[in-house]
């Protein structure tokens, strides 16, 4: 990859009919059925749906760890399935490396690609002033609070510096006041790093609040149900959660998502 | 009633905790004075029989003539540098052929039923075997205590990469790291209490590698001094020897301690070990 490779179009990812099949225990199992995504540059695009509908399945693919049975994922009109490292992934534990202090893991992104250390530094330290871990950069991870360690390994997904960044359920394991704090963070960020972002979610407040458009899935094997435009206007804050266009939207996605959440209780009991 | 006239109790944990610490500090070394003590008494006054048990005091002296008219500094020189050197061999390459199972799923499943098999054997059996292989000089006694050290630290270390996460090895590969790197970043910090907490049975095994050869055939060791004084019916120079054995190992044992302190510096921060 060359240095151009930040010019204009990137950021831009064509998920063509990926699908995923798994064979677990002599059964089969479809996890993902063919599902076609655009997702346009600088966007910042949820993806909703009952537990177990393939999401993270998808985002293992999109992110090169996993090989979809059918379909490919291009990016700038090139390939990348089974290339991991071309986009930025935070997977669903914030999975920091419990042996390195905060501002070494944040680093670790630029370690391996073997960035010296003193400049990968001086290059964090500002962004950690800014999103609130000043201070505690020479502690270790189990000395932070949940959300402390979310937003550092949020920061670390950012600092790896790629157009797209995927995060699956980054808030999820969080009580809902730092989830709150949370969102409008990964707004400040979004918006100084301009990425595209696509963002996992249960939460149908979240993905509203957070989304410019929203995907909604259906319960296994995952398919596109919907794909909703988020109306709200930006900058939005917390205000906009109240608003009766949030309310309609959020009657909208519900009415969809309903269906889907029996339908995945079922085959969970079927289990 | 003035407030100032009520005794108020706190419950100070430090207080009581450096109590408990003070009191058992006190009883240990009681103890062992005791132990001395009585050892001395129950032998000078017969009860128990001096020939076979000796007393400290001839032990002590018995020692100071070993120290100054005998070898005995060479002796445990000898000793010390066998189970040393022993035992930095074993644990390297034992810690190395563990990690390195990583590498591959097959190769770690086929060396698996070895790593327990040779674990199981009586690896002293071989004793004989090494010596005619090394010579009755000093590089059978590192033999024997590599041979002793080598297979816990493989198999610890076996442990501790069959532990890895898998969702951090997903996240280096995910920020496109090499096969190398995860297995330096994850892989190897990962497994290291692992291998550290095997060090201090392994110090332990290479001590008594090392003994058994300088009983077998050697020219120099405690080993040795042991097995002459028994023959020459010199009971208070056997107990020198396990005297000063024990010593050894103690310090040994206190060495490793700290260098597990060191080795694992930031290493168990919330991490499985320390939940354990």
């Amino acid at each position: 990859m060359t240095g151009t490779a930040a010019a204009i179009g990137a950021g831009k990812l064509d998920v063509q009919r990926v699908s995923k099949i798994f064979k677990r225990d002599g059964r089969t199992v479809r996890a993902l059925d063919p599902v076609s995504l655009t997702i346009s540059e600088g966007r910042l695009i949820s993806l909703i749906g009952p537990s177990g509908c393939g999401k993270s399945t998808l985002f293992n693919i999109i992110a090169g760890l996993l090989r979809p049975t059918t379909g490919d994922v291009l990016a700038d009109g090139k390939s990348i399935v089974a290339r991991p490292g071309y986009v930025a992934y935070m997977l669903q534990k914030g999975l920091l490396l419990p042996w390195r202090t905060i501002i070494e893991n944040i680093i670790l992104a630029a370690e391996v690609r073997g960035v010296p250390k003193r400049e990968s530094i001086a290059r964090a330290q500002p962004l950690i002033q800014r999103y609130g871990l000043g201070g505690f950069e020479q502690h270790y991870p189990h000395e932070l609070s949940g959300g402390m360690r979310q937003r550092t390994s949020l920061l670390r997904t950012m600092l790896y510096d790629r157009d797209v960044v995927l995060l699956d359920e980054p808030f999820g394991a969080l009580d809902a006041q730092t989830r709150l704090l949370m969102q409008s963070w990964l707004l400040q960020i979004w918006s100084d790093f301009r990425k595209t972002i696509l963002f996992v979610t249960h939460d149908i407040d979240e993905a509203i609040y957070l989304s410019d458009e929203i995907y909604v899935f259906t319960a296994r094997p995952g398919r596109i149900k919907a794909h909703v435009q988020v109306a709200l206007p930006r900058p939005r804050d917390q205000e906009a959660v109240t608003s009766t266009s949030f309310m309609d939207q959020k009657r909208q996605l519900l009415g969809l998502l309903n269906d889907e959440a029996r339908i995945a209780e079922r085959q969970d009991s079927l289990l | 009633m003035n407030d100032s006239d009520v005794t108020a109790v706190v419950d100070d944990d430090e207080v009581s905790e450096r109590r408990i610490r003070r009191c058992s500090t006190v009883w240990r070394w009681a103890l062992g004075v005791g132990i001395v003590l009585g050892w001395e008494l129950l032998t000078r006054l017969k009860i128990v029989d001096p020939y076979y048990f000796s007393n400290p005091t001839t032990i002590v002296n018995t020692a100071y003539v070993a120290a100054t008219q005998g070898t005995l500094y060479v002796d445990i020189g000898y000793t010390s540098a066998a189970t040393i050197v022993g035992f930095l061999i074993g644990i390297t390459s034992g810690a190395l052929l563990g990690l390195s199972t990583w590498w591959s799923h097959v190769y770690g499943r086929v060396s698996e039923p070895y790593l327990v098999t040779f674990n199981a054997i009586p690896k002293l059996a071989l004793a004989p075997i090494l010596i005619i292989i090394f010579g009755i000089g000093f590089q059978s006694k590192v033999a024997l205590a590599v041979a002793l050290t080598i297979v816990p630290a493989a198999l610890a270390a076996y442990g501790g990469v069959k532990s890895v996460d898998r969702d951090l090895e997903t996240l280096l590969f995910s920020l496109g790291a090499s096969r190398i790197q995860v297995f330096a970043k994850v892989v190897v910090p990962w497994a290291m209490p692992w291998i550290v907490s095997s060090l201090r049975v392994n110090i332990g095994l290479a001590l008594a590698g090392a003994i058994v050869g300088e009983f077998i055939a050697s020219r120099y060791g405690i080993g040795r001094m042991i097995l002459y004084a028994g023959q020459i019916m010199d009971i208070n120079l056997v107990w020198v020897g396990v005297v000063v054995l024990s010593i050894l190992a103690l310090v040994m044992y206190a060495a490793v301690m700290t260098a597990e302190r060191y080795l694992l510096k930031g290493m168990l921060h919330g991490s499985q070990l320390s939940t354990q």
